[in-house]
């Protein structure tokens, strides 16, 4: 039968998908040399990390094993037959989780200040000087580098254990994570309200408080509560080095095989993760209508 | 109107909007409101976690000394050792990222809205992944250490585990991102469902989900640092036995070391972004 569709003649078709196959084979050779190399990559990352394959067959029973045994109780019985039990230190657990979430907010909180206070000097914008920038943009950088639990094993020493250097620690990372957001919304802003201000004798903190805050707040506490977000899984583990919070109940229930109380300690943290998630995405959403209906 | 009559009138022009130029009542007090909730909480914050001067004082004293200790940092006898450690850490992040990748993209498309079996199955891989990403990579460290014993592999494992739960939620988003119009041309030339993933969304993903496992790499390579400090491996080991025993300048030293790493790290992940897909940043 006829096909409907015009088709063109076979040396014309050949013509035309000679270069095809050719643009098509030369991506297919590139795919190829790139699967190679990420597998020797692979291969030699896999010694290096001392990955062992049989050791994992073997022992991935024990890994469901562990999983299993979470949910049962010393005596043996599964912990939903006795909820009270599973869960028997939930008062002492619930305040750990409030402290956590207190370590969480201040630590965000006063980075955010210190955040605030450093963004101008490192945006392109709003500098004083070029080297003022450049020190500022580096220091940030340093902040956001090192990983907040260093800077909480450091504090630990100097500023004893407890709550106190966790906050710390998340304050100086949220600092440098946040100052980097903040000096590009920063530098996104429209500057016709800041040459108004200056135009009209605006000292420049001034000109920050009437021209650029007004631009720039839903946006930074949009990125702070994201941050806070961020922060309360952080905080979780803080008490792993001595820093506060849940995290100390946490390593010693895993370290000393309390296998019901893992469970419990996990399902907390996981739940007030989650409820933390929903609240800043409800306030993230609201602000960000705000912006828009503007 | 020539501008002396427009000042003129001005106090006029004040007076007729006064409630327009002062706001609502609202608009005017919420800013107060909010602000003194934030500091209530704060204050809270601070007595409950037994914050004081006297404390923050004498630590910052404290924090000084070891800062003059730092200078110069040193890396002591050790430097093969903390090198070798170093090369563990990259190891680790590198294969960690790759496998949680490769687990995540199958995650990726059944916790997306287009190409899912069907709702409940999406509903429960999306649960799923919420559920492994509440848990810190550290506190996987400390199950999977359980599992095959101390050492990098189980940092590898950790690191893929806490991996798995971002990677499925952002290849899921990108993967309902993407533009129908391809799929859609898929099936109107009678292609399966099946043809139309392989041909009219994985094409389009692919560079995106690249993109973001590549930015996903370097931030690994930090999360690596630390969890050799409960004990999965890297030169988060050393820092913590060296932190604990005031070895201060061996700590600006491995500390150094890791900032250099992550800056090459980084470097090389933005050039591949680059050369791949051609944008520095993660889109989506």
């Amino acid at each position: 039968m006829e096909s409907a569709i015009p088709v063109l003649p076979r040396h014309h078709v050949a013509e035309l998908s000679a270069p095809y196959r050719k643009v098509m084979a030369a991506k297919r050779r590139m795919t190829v040399i790139g699967v190679l190399i990420l597998m020797v990559l692979t291969v030699i990352a896999a010694s290096v990390a001392e990955v062992d394959p049989a050791k994992f067959v073997g022992n991935i029973s024990r890994f469901t094993d562990y999983f299993g045994r979470l949910f049962y109780l010393d005596t043996g019985a599964s912990v939903l037959t006795d909820v009270a039990e599973w869960f028997w230190g939930l008062d002492k657990w619930t305040r750990y989780i409030f402290d956590t979430l207190l370590i969480a907010y201040l630590g965000t909180l006063l980075g955010a200040i210190g955040a605030f206070l450093l963004c101008f000097a490192a945006t392109a914008n709003m500098a004083v000087n070029p080297s003022r920038r450049f020190f500022a943009r580096r220091f940030l950088e340093f902040c956001r580098s090192v990983p907040e639990i260093v800077f909480a094993l450091i504090f630990v020493v100097a500023f004893g254990l407890g709550p106190v250097p966790g906050v710390l620690a998340i304050m100086i990372h949220t600092m440098g994570a946040l100052g980097k957001l903040f000096a590009e919304v920063v530098e996104n802003i429209d500057m016709k309200p800041v040459e108004g201000a200056i135009a009209s004798g605006a000292t420049r903190w001034e000109m920050i408080r009437y021209a650029v805050v007004p631009q720039v707040l839903s946006n930074f506490a949009s990125y702070g509560l994201l941050r806070f977000e961020i922060n309360v899984r952080g905080a979780s583990v803080m008490g792993f080095v001595g820093a506060g919070g849940i995290g100390q109940d946490l390593i010693e229930a895993i370290r000393k095989f309390y296998y019901s109380d893992v469970s419990a300690i996990l399902l907390l943290i996981i739940a007030t993760v989650m409820v933390i998630d929903l609240v800043t995405e409800r306030i993230r959403h609201n602000l960000i209508a705000s912006e828009q209906s503007r | 109107m020539t501008p002396s009559r427009l000042f003129q009138n001005q106090d006029d022009t004040a007076r007729r909007y006064a409630g327009l130029i002062r706001g609502s009542f609202r608009e005017r007090y919420l800013p107060f409101v909010v602000a003194g909730l934030v500091l209530l909480v704060a204050l809270i914050a601070l007595v409950r976690l037994e914050f004081s001067f006297a404390r923050l004082g004498s630590g910052l004293v404290q924090l000084a000394t070891f800062l003059g200790l730092m200078v110069p940092p040193s890396p002591g006898p050790q430097l093969i050792a903390l090198l070798k450690a170093l090369s563990e850490t990259v190891a680790i992040a590198f294969l960690g990222t790759l496998l949680a990748a490769i687990i995540s993209f199958p995650l990726g498309l059944l916790a997306a809205r287009n190409t899912t079996v069907n709702s409940v199955v999406q509903f429960a891989t999306r649960r799923f992944s919420d559920t492994i990403r509440g848990v810190d990579t550290l506190i996987w460290a400390l199950i999977w250490i359980n599992v095959v014993g101390l050492g990098p592999f189980a940092g590898v494992l950790a690191i893929m585990t806490s991996d798995i739960g971002s990677f499925s939620k952002l290849y899921s988003e990108a993967i309902e991102a993407v533009d129908r119009k391809a799929s859609e041309g898929v099936r109107s030339s009678g292609g399966s469902r099946f043809q139309a993933i392989r041909f009219g969304v994985i094409p389009q993903v692919i560079p995106v989900l690249i993109s973001q496992t590549l930015y996903y790499f370097e931030s690994n390579t930090r999360s690596a640092t630390i969890i050799g400090i409960v004990g999965a491996g890297g030169i988060g080991l050393y820092l913590a036995e060296m932190i604990r025993t005031y070895e201060w300048d061996r700590v600006a030293f491995i500390i150094l070391m890791i900032l250099v790493t992550v800056g090459i790290i980084d470097f090389i992940s933005s050039r591949l972004r680059l050369a791949l897909v051609g944008t520095r940043r993660p889109s989506a």
